[in-house]
């Protein structure tokens, strides 16, 4: 039988000089902007980049941003851990069964679109101001999303792998572990890193709003003496902080996840 | 029915749950050992009625019985090639090839032997480590078919496998087929569209009318095979004729 030969297609990715030049180009414009806005100044309390950079050096080099690091991501960590159990173990179901479908699917789509921050006076007042206010405001504010991401990537299984795995003779257990779940696994892990990012929303409304502990009293406590650089320097800690975070784990699931093994370009 | 029918159709009818009726009372009978088309225009169910066959359709009314059974459900005797491949993205050659084996609990290493016999039949054995995303149209459609052989089903069902590959290859594959058929004693059930392909490849034609499809005519080309090269059974009298035949009964349907 002839067969000619074919190598397989590779994407060369040429080092990206100019994207990264223009990306350090926008950064010192922002932080001159910033600098310069500072300096104006156009409030009392926004101080210039050059000062909360300092600020923010000493916060580290005083150890009092790692101590309020250690107190906030403990409940984050928490939260996220059981609402990605959770969640995943919900959308999973609600994507299997039809029944949990019907009675689950409003509530979360409900949860999705509400400012679910505005509940959280409701969680201090049922459950007090310690950590497990704190870990709740983060499920309540993680979980939709990785429930609605699970369970839509457990229903946009190609029906054509389905019926595949009935053709030749998969049962209903091997369905979901060898096609459905796999098949799944980019769409679970996307709703995962949302998320991540949803929980640092919710640990920092927790801390403003409860009580003032971690990045939450930093902010606060500085704020209420004065100390506009330490201030800004903690908010933009922990903005920096949630970004890197979110960049690292899509960086993660495109390693983990390449578009071209998810199945959405199956067909063709 | 002939006493040598390895798959019987009787009076199958198949109504959507929308309410169209896509067969009404089809009879087919198909030899064992034969490659056997159902031919007809866009939308006259002959998918449909394949993939009742294969048992991943339930018919609304009649049976289908193979090899003296009746047919409820997809069996080992049977094995699908897919329109769209249906190949696991995730999964390399050997693995997708191996699969059907995978699903019934063979242990790693005797379904990939078997599967590697397979591949290299279909000329793959060089792409055994890619993900289907690096093979084209014609080289995964192998990978379909290397997969239904290894799970060495009688009969294999193909639905218009090369309906998305390109021209050339489409002759190409055709013709490796005829090729690798003929060594086996498979029974074929094809669905295609293209009037050229049936006549081509086909022991027995059954054209189906549009919707709801009915057997309108069966042809059996008296094609001479054995012997013949590809080009010299395209410019075979009866090769012509039958696709003129067909053509005349099909085109009052377009």
């Amino acid at each position: 039988m002839g067969f000619k030969s074919i190598t397989p297609v590779r994407h060369h990715s040429i080092i990206p000089i100019a994207p990264f030049v223009w990306q350090l180009i926008s950064f010192a414009l922002f932080f001159g902007m910033w600098e310069l806005a500072g300096r104006w100044p156009i409030s009392f309390s926004f101080p210039p980049f050059s000062k909360t950079l300092l600020a923010l050096l000493t916060m580290i080099a005083d150890g009092s941003l790692a101590k309020a690091y250690l107190s906030t991501l403990q409940p984050l960590i928490i939260g996220i851990v059981l609402a990605g159990i959770l969640g995943i173990g919900f959308g999973i179901a609600m994507g299997l069964s039809r029944s949990i479908e019907w009675f689950s699917l409003p509530i979360f789509i409900v949860l999705q679109a509400a400012p679910m921050a505005a509940i959280i006076p409701l969680i201090t007042y049922m459950y007090g101001i310690g950590i497990l206010s704190k870990v709740l405001a983060v499920v309540v504010l993680a979980a939709p999303v990785i429930v609605m991401n699970s369970y839509k990537g457990i229903r946009n299984t190609n029906p054509s792998l389905i019926q595949m795995c009935r053709a030749f003779l998969g049962t209903k257990i091997q369905e979901v572990l060898k096609i459905v779940l796999p098949h799944a696994a980019a769409l679970i892990f996307a709703g995962l890193r949302l998320g991540v990012a949803m929980g640092f929303i919710g640990i920092v409304i927790a801390e403003l709003l409860i009580t003032p502990t971690g990045i939450g009293d930093l902010i606060t406590y500085n704020s209420s003496v004065a100390d506009y650089p330490q201030m800004f320097a903690a908010i933009v800690s922990i903005i920096v902080v949630a970004a890197l975070t979110i960049h690292a784990l899509e960086r993660l699931e495109h390693r983990l996840f390449p578009p071209e093994i998810r199945g959405l370009d199956n067909a063709g | 029915m002939p006493a040598d029918a390895i798959v019987e159709v009787k009076q199958i009818g198949k109504v959507y749950e929308s309410g169209v009726e896509a067969l009404a009372g089809i009879d087919l009978a198909l030899p064992q050992g034969r490659l056997s088309t159902l031919l007809g225009p866009s939308g006259c169910g002959k998918t449909t009625l394949l993939k009742i066959i294969a048992g991943l359709i339930p018919p609304s009314r009649g049976e289908v019985w193979v090899k003296g059974k009746k047919v409820d459900g997809p069996g080992p005797e049977r094995a699908f090639v897919f329109q769209d491949f249906a190949l696991l993205p995730w999964a390399n050659v050997l693995r997708n090839v191996a699969f059907g084996l995978e699903l019934r609990g063979l242990p790693e290493h005797e379904r990939y032997e078997i599967a590697r016999q397979h591949i290299a039949e279909v000329g793959l054995t060089t792409f055994e480590s890619s993900y289907p995303h690096q093979l084209s149209g014609g080289m995964r459609q192998r990978v379909g078919l290397a997969r239904a052989l290894t799970v060495d089903a009688d009969i294999i069902l193909m639905d218009e496998p090369f309906s998305s590959v390109d021209e050339q290859t489409r002759r190409k594959f055709q013709e490796e087929l005829l090729d690798l058929l003929r060594h086996k004693s498979k029974t074929v059930i094809f669905v295609t569209h293209s009037i050229e392909e049936a006549a081509y490849l086909s022991d027995q034609i059954f054209l189906l009318s549009p919707r709801p499809g009915t057997v309108s005519r069966i042809i059996k080309p008296n094609i001479a095979r054995e012997g013949s090269s590809p080009d010299e059974i395209r410019r075979d009298k009866n090769y012509l004729d039958t696709v003129d035949e067909i053509w005349q009964i099909l085109k009052r349907y377009v």
